[in-house]
């Protein structure tokens, strides 16, 4: 049993900051990761926080005691992001499109360098960040989801089913296809020096 | 698309560059997540008919006002009585800050969210009987104790309002004696009572002086009612037609009956 989800049982108030700050940087991660912007993410990670305090103030102790509290919040969160998407009806460019992903975009400007020439430093490196992070946010959402869990989050495959929602073959299957589809994208980028990936 | 040729990237190398997305969260977040939950407070300084008041509210609504020397003063009383972390607002939303700026200013029909935990279902049922006073009358402690039900709980009526975390917010400064004195005033004393009173378009003096020389209900030998002196039904009788009554049996006597809209039979009732 989590020590964090024995004290939101015993004292909600007393204990919601802990578990704040012990999830604020995952949540937003996977916020971040999903939507894609940092300003979304800071409002959808604070809803999926509001969310959980109001559903632990209606659950009993022995429900609360009982949460997995990473997949639960994660589902949270992900359902959070996915409401927020719907709403702003978002063009989300779909990875088996590529020419419509448009010009000028981070990975784009990296093209054009000759990535050898440069010192490894951190804008370089931060730059290949932006560039998977768009990937990750252009991947369909069945395979976007299992991904940032699994990889970004680093769930186990039980607490991906919980999250989820889906069987643990299901979400085997669809992180396997979706690294392939993020191989693919990023080298039809072609970008990327292995030691940038790797850093 | 160029097609120089690159080592091949592998799913391997896709795993660890997922692992490069984690980022830590905004140092805002946690500090908004608690105060959305209402955890954790903010505050601003606004104006007010007394000057420059603090109002503190989380996402539960508005926890405290309150007239303080200063900024620390505030900080340091709200911790000590709402036991809350509390920080200034980087910003004022804008339908609270309008909502506050009206409150204020004596509407009461401002919709604007009160968090009123830690108070009793009777003391909440005190504020929220205030809030139906309009702006610019008055009622008595014992009008309100009728009107939610306690009427013998006069007494607790006026420790509910002198503990009211939201005054001006919440108009406890609408309470006076039934006596027709206008009472003591949690927001810095009755000379601030007045202040807000006057503000709001009473006259405090006019209605002591009325209360000193034994009025405390004001009728109309036209119309057969009779009112609370600050009630808008008695500001519109004709001085002709005005009828000065020392008691309700007065009234009685005269075959006059309560006003509906201040109901001044509550206030006898409970009295």
């Amino acid at each position: 049993m989590d020590r964090l989800a024995a004290g939101l049982a015993r004292d909600l108030d007393g204990s919601f900051e802990g578990l704040v700050l012990a999830h604020q940087d995952r949540l937003y991660t996977l916020a971040l990761r999903f939507l894609g912007n940092p300003s979304d993410a800071e409002e959808a990670a604070q809803d999926a926080f509001v969310r959980a305090y109001r559903a632990l103030a209606s659950y009993g102790p022995d429900r609360i005691r009982d949460l997995q509290l990473k997949a639960w919040l994660a589902t949270i969160v992900l359902n959070v992001c996915r409401n927020r998407v719907r709403r702003r009806q978002a063009t989300v460019v779909p990875l088996d499109q590529p020419e419509t992903a448009g010009t000028g975009t981070p990975a784009d400007k990296l093209e054009s360098t000759d990535l050898r020439s440069i010192p490894h430093d951190t804008a370089l490196r931060r730059e290949g960040v932006t560039m998977w992070a768009r990937l990750i946010a252009e991947l369909p959402e069945r395979y976007r989801s299992p991904i940032l869990l699994r990889h970004v989050d680093g769930l186990s495959y039980e607490e991906m089913a919980h999250a989820l929602d889906r069987p643990e073959g299901t979400l085997k299957a669809q992180v396997h296809r979706g690294l392939a589809l993020l191989r693919t994208a990023a080298e039809r980028a072609r970008v990327l020096e292995p030691e940038e990936m790797t850093a | 698309m160029t097609t120089t040729h690159r080592t091949p990237i592998t799913v391997a190398d896709v795993e660890a560059a997922l692992e490069t997305l984690r980022v830590p969260a905004p140092e805002t977040l946690a500090p908004a997540t608690l105060v959305a939950v209402g955890l954790a407070d903010e505050y601003t300084t606004l104006d007010s008919p007394i000057g420059p008041v603090y109002a503190a509210w989380n996402g539960r609504g508005v926890s405290a006002i309150a007239s303080a020397g200063d900024a620390a003063a505030f900080e340091s009383w709200f911790r000590r009585e709402i036991g809350r972390q509390l920080r200034p607002a980087a910003k004022v939303p804008t339908r609270l800050a309008r909502a506050l700026a009206r409150r204020i200013a004596g509407d009461r029909h401002a919709r604007l969210e009160v968090d009123l935990r830690g108070r009793t279902e009777f003391e909440q049922a005190v504020l929220r009987k205030a809030l139906e006073i309009p702006r610019g009358e008055v009622r008595p402690y014992s009008w309100i104790a009728s009107e939610i039900g306690r009427p013998k709980a006069v007494r607790a009526v006026g420790s509910a309002l002198a503990h009211n975390p939201v005054p001006l917010v919440m108009p406890c400064h609408r309470v006076v004696r039934a006596d027709g004195m206008i009472g003591q005033y949690s927001l810095g004393g009755p000379q601030n009572k007045r202040a807000v009173l006057s503000s709001e378009g009473l006259d405090p003096e006019a209605m002591e002086e009325l209360a000193r020389a034994g009025i405390r209900y004001i009728g109309s030998d036209t119309t057969r009612i009779y009112c609370l002196p600050s009630c808008r039904n008695a500001r519109r009788v004709t001085d002709r037609h005005k009828v000065l009554l020392p008691s309700i049996a007065a009234g009685r006597a005269r075959g006059y009956r309560g006003c509906k809209v201040c109901r001044p039979d509550a206030a006898i009732a409970a009295a």
